[in-house]
C-alpha cells in the first residue's frame, strides 16, 4: 500500500525518531511511505486553546496535502482525534461545500499508527523484538476519541522478548492537556505525580504510549526525578528487530 | 475552608484557588477516597445494564427535545401545576428568585424554614438572603447540615460534604450540637443528626426544596434522595416552596422511566434512589396546603440561545463527571469558586455569569474526556469547553487589547508559522538556536532544559525538557530520499 505519513509538527521537530520508526515498520511490512513536504500542523493546539480563527486555515492545508492519499498514517492519537472530532465542524463553519466533501472523503483514510496496523492491516505481530520491561499508558484521546481499546496492547504482546506489565489507573490522564500543563501547572503536576508513581510501581524500564505529547510530559518528570525510566513511542518499540537489538 | 458563599464574581482564578486547595493534604485524601468509592459503585451498576448506551442516547434525546421546545413545555407545566392547585412564579434572575421566596416565607407566617438539599438555592445564595430577612433556614440533608453547621461550602453537586471525613464531621457535630461524648461510628453521627433534625421537622411549618424534574404533562415535581429527610420536608410543612431552574422540565411522566434509571446509577451508584417523591399541586387530605413553584431563568435562556453550548442545559446534576475528573480529584470542588464544581461547573458557571466572570474555568481541564464518557445524557463537555475557550479568546483579544496579550501574540505567530513550509522550517532552526543557552548536559551527555522563562516556567517547575534533536524528521527524510535518488 501507498502510505502517506503525516508526522505532525511536534514529532517532526522534537521526536524525529518516532517518524523514522514508523517508516521502518511500514517498509518492513512491504508498504511504500510518502511524505508530503508542505505539511505542518493539524491545528490542535490553536483549536483546543480557543484560537479557532487561527486553526481554520490549517484544515485546508491538511486537505490539500493529503487529498490524493491512499491512506494517511499519523503517529499521534491526539492529532487524529482533533481531525475526527473537529474537522467536519470546522469545514461546516467555513461554509465551504468543497472542503466539507473533501474532509468527508479524507477522514476515513486517516489512521493513528497503531490503529492502522490493527484495524486497517489486521496485524498484531509486526516482527518486533524488544527485550525490556515495558508499561503502556493509554493516552486519553486514543482511549476515548479513537476507542483504540486493547489494540496497542495486542501489538505489544506480540513483541518478542518483551516483559509487558500493566499500569495502575491506566486510563487516568497524565495531566498534559497541551496548554493546560502551563496554565494550570500545579494541578497538571499533581496529576503527573500520580502517573509517575504508578509507572515507578511497575518497575518497568520503558514507558510507552501512542502519543509523544503525553510521553514528553512523563519523560519530563521521570528525568527530573532521576528514575532512569525512558519513554518511547509505540512505533519505536515496534521498529526494534533482532538484527538491530540482538 | 471557611469564607463566605462561593461567588464566581469575586472568586480567585482557578489556577490560584487550585494551588491553595492542593496544600490541604487531608482534603485531597478525602476527595480521592470518596470519588474512588463512588466511581467503583457506579461502574458496578452501570456495567450490569445491557442497554446503558441506549439509555444514555434516550436521555440525551429527551433533554435535547425538551430544550428545543422549552417555552412550550414550561407553559404546559405552569398550566398543569396551576390546575392541580400549585402557584407558579417566574424569576428572571437570582435576585428576583430570592425576593419571591423571602416574600412567600413571610406570607406563610413562619420565621424558619426546613430545606431539602438543593443546588439551585445554593446557586442563588438563598440562605444568606433568608437570614438577612430574619428567617432561619435549617438544612436537613445530612451533608448540607454538615456544611451549614461547619460554616462551610458545598464542594460536590451530589455529595456536598465529600471533602470532609468522618472524624471531621464528628468534630463539627460535637462542637455545634454540644455533644462532647459523641462517638465516631456512622450510626453515632446519623443518630445525632436524626435527633437534631426531628425536632425541626415537627416544629417548622414551611419547607423549601429544589427539584430534580418538573413534569410538564402533569404539573408534577420530582425529588430523589437517599435519606428520607427530603420526604419529611415535602410532607410535614403547611407551606412548600420549590425553586427550580427552567432547565429542569421534562415533557412526559414516562420520561422518568429513562431519567430515574440514569440518575441514581450515575450519581450514587445505586440502582434506584431509596426515596423518589413525586407530588402534583396540593391535596386537601394530605401534605402541604400551599404549594409554590419558582421557575428561575438566571442566564439559562442565554445558554439556550448559544446552539453550541446549549447541551450544558441537558445536565441532570448527577455529579458523575466530578467523580471521574482527574482535575477535580486533585483540587476538590471549592477551587472552582462556584457551587457547581468539576467539569460541569467549568462549563456551567462561566455561562451563568454570561461569560463575564469565571473565565479561567473553561481552561481548568486537560480535555481528557473522562467526563463525557460517564455523562448519562452525553453532554460533550470537552467540546463545550473548547467553544467557551474560543469565546474567552475573542472577548479578551479583540481590538487593541489583543496586541498586548502575550499569549495571543505567540499563538498568532505560531499560526503564521504553520501556514508556510518555509516559515515552519525556519522556526525549527530558530528554536534550536534559541534554546541553546538553556541546555545543560546530563551524566549520559544528553542535553536537558530545567528552567524556562515567563509563562513557560510552569512547565519547568516539575518537568525537564529534552533538547531539540539536531535533525528534524523532514531533514532526515530529505537526506534519505536524496541518497535513494542518486
Amino acid at each position: 500500500m501507498r502510505v502517506s505519513l503525516f508526522i505532525t509538527c511536534y514529532n517532526d521537530t522534537l521526536f524525529p525518531a518516532t517518524g523514522k520508526s514508523v517508516v521502518r515498520v511500514l517498509e518492513r511490512l512491504g508498504h511504500t511511505v510518502e511524505f508530503p513536504p508542505a505539511q505542518t500542523c493539524c491545528g490542535q493546539m490553536h483549536w483546543n486553546t480557543g484560537y479557532q480563527a487561527e486553526a481554520l486555515p490549517l484544515l485546508q492545508r491538511f486537505v490539500d496535502q493529503f487529498r490524493e492519499a491512499e491512506a494517511v498514517v499519523v503517529p499521534s492519537s491526539s492529532c487524529v482525534a482533533m481531525m475526527r472530532d473537529h474537522y467536519p465542524k470546522m469545514a461546516a463553519e467555513l461554509d465551504d461545500d468543497r472542503l466539507t466533501e473533501d474532509v468527508e472523503a479524507l477522514l476515513p483514510k486517516v489512521f493513528e499508527f497503531s490503529e492502522f496496523l490493527t484495524r486497517r492491516l489486521g496485524l498484531e505481530d509486526v516482527g518486533a523484538y524488544y527485550p525490556h520491561r515495558v508499561t503502556y499508558h493509554a493516552s486519553c484521546h486514543g482511549l476515548r476519541s479513537l476507542s483504540l481499546g486493547d489494540g496497542p496492547l495486542r501489538l505489544l504482546k506480540a513483541v518478542r522478548g518483551i516483559d509487558l506489565v500493566a499500569l495502575d489507573r491506566v486510563e487516568q490522564c497524565c495531566g498534559f492537556g497541551g496548554t493546560f500543563a502551563i496554565k494550570n501547572a500545579a494541578v497538571s503536576s499533581a496529576m503527573l505525580e500520580e502517573k509517575i508513581s504508578a509507572v515507578r510501581d511497575t518497575k518497568a524500564d520503558t514507558c510507552t504510549a501512542c502519543d509523544n505529547s503525553c510521553l514528553m510530559h512523563l519523560q519530563g518528570a521521570l528525568h527530573r526525578q532521576h528514575t532512569g525510566v525512558k519513554t518511547l513511542h509505540l512505533a519505536e518499540i515496534l521498529a526494534g528487530d533482532q538484527e538491530v537489538q540482538g | 475552608m471557611s469564607a463566605g458563599p462561593l461567588d464566581p464574581t469575586t472568586a480567585p482564578t482557578f489556577p490560584i484557588a487550585a494551588k491553595a486547595a492542593m496544600e490541604d493534604s487531608q482534603l485531597r485524601k478525602n476527595v480521592r477516597h470518596a470519588t474512588d468509592v463512588i466511581q467503583a459503585k457506579r461502574t458496578r451498576v452501570v456495567d450490569e445494564m445491557p442497554d446503558w448506551q441506549g439509555l444514555r442516547e434516550a436521555g440525551k434525546q429527551i433533554r435535547e427535545h425538551t430544550m428545543r421546545h422549552l417555552d412550550f413545555y414550561l407553559e404546559l407545566f405552569e398550566m398543569n401545576c396551576t390546575r392541580a392547585g400549585g402557584v407558579v412564579h417566574w424569576a428572571r434572575d437570582a435576585a428576583e428568585a430570592r425576593r419571591i421566596v423571602v416574600g412567600l416565607v413571610r406570607a406563610s407566617g413562619s420565621d424558619e424554614v426546613i430545606k431539602i438539599k438543593s443546588m439551585t438555592t445554593e446557586e442563588i445564595q438563598l440562605n444568606p438572603a433568608l437570614e438577612a430577612a430574619g428567617i432561619h433556614p435549617y438544612e436537613t440533608d445530612l451533608a448540607e447540615l454538615i456544611i451549614q453547621l461547619g460554616q462551610d461550602q458545598p464542594s460536590h453537586i451530589v455529595v456536598p460534604a465529600l471533602h470532609k471525613n468522618r472524624e471531621q464531621i464528628r468534630e463539627i457535630f460535637q462542637r455545634t450540637m454540644h455533644l462532647p461524648e459523641l462517638g465516631d461510628r456512622p450510626q453515632d453521627l446519623a443518630d445525632a443528626a436524626r435527633l437534631f433534625l426531628r425536632e425541626k421537622f415537627l416544629r417548622v411549618k414551611t419547607g423549601v426544596s429544589g427539584a430534580n424534574f418538573l413534569i410538564a404533562e402533569t404539573g408534577g415535581v420530582c425529588v430523589v434522595e437517599s435519606e428520607g429527610n427530603g420526604r419529611m420536608c415535602l410532607t410535614l410543612p403547611e407551606t412548600l416552596i420549590t425553586v427550580a431552574g427552567i432547565d429542569k422540565v421534562l415533557p412526559r411522566y414516562q420520561d422518568l422511566e429513562v431519567m430515574l434509571q440514569l440518575l441514581p446509577r450515575s450519581a450514587t451508584g445505586e440502582r434506584m434512589n431509596p426515596y423518589n417523591s413525586i407530588w402534583t399541586g396540593v391535596d386537601p387530605e394530605d401534605g402541604p396546603r400551599v404549594f409554590h413553584v419558582v421557575l428561575m431563568d438566571n442566564a439559562r435562556t442565554e445558554i439556550l440561545a448559544d446552539d453550541e453550548a446549549r447541551q450544558t442545559l441537558n445536565c441532570i446534576r448527577c455529579g458523575a463527571c466530578q467523580n471521574a475528573c482527574p482535575v477535580y480529584r486533585q483540587t476538590g470542588g471549592h477551587a472552582y469558586g462556584s457551587v457547581y464544581a468539576g467539569p460541569i461547573g467549568a462549563i456551567l458557571t462561566p455561562q451563568l455569569q454570561e461569560m463575564h466572570h469565571a473565565q479561567s474555568l473553561p481552561y481548568a481541564s486537560s480535555l481528557c474526556g473522562a467526563c463525557y464518557e460517564v455523562c448519562p445524557v452525553k453532554i460533550n463537555i470537552p467540546e463545550v469547553l473548547i467553544h467557551l475557550r474560543n469565546k474567552v479568546v475573542v472577548q479578551n483579544t479583540s481590538g487593541i487589547a489583543g496586541l498586548f496579550d502575550l499569549e495571543a501574540v505567540a499563538m498568532k505567530a505560531m499560526a503564521a508559522i504553520f501556514r508556510s513550509e518555509r516559515r515552519f522550517r525556519a522556526a525549527q532552526r530558530l528554536g534550536r538556536i534559541a534554546e541553546t543557552p538553556l541546555v545543560r548536559k546530563d551524566e549520559q551527555g544528553q542535553g536537558w532544559i530545567s528552567w524556562l522563562p515567563g509563562m513557560l516556567g510552569g512547565w519547568s517547575q516539575t518537568r525537564d525538557l529534552q533538547e531539540m534533536p539536531k535533525e528534524t524528521f523532514r531533514d532526515w527524510w530529505e537526506k534519505r530520499s536524496g541518497h535513494e535518488n542518486e
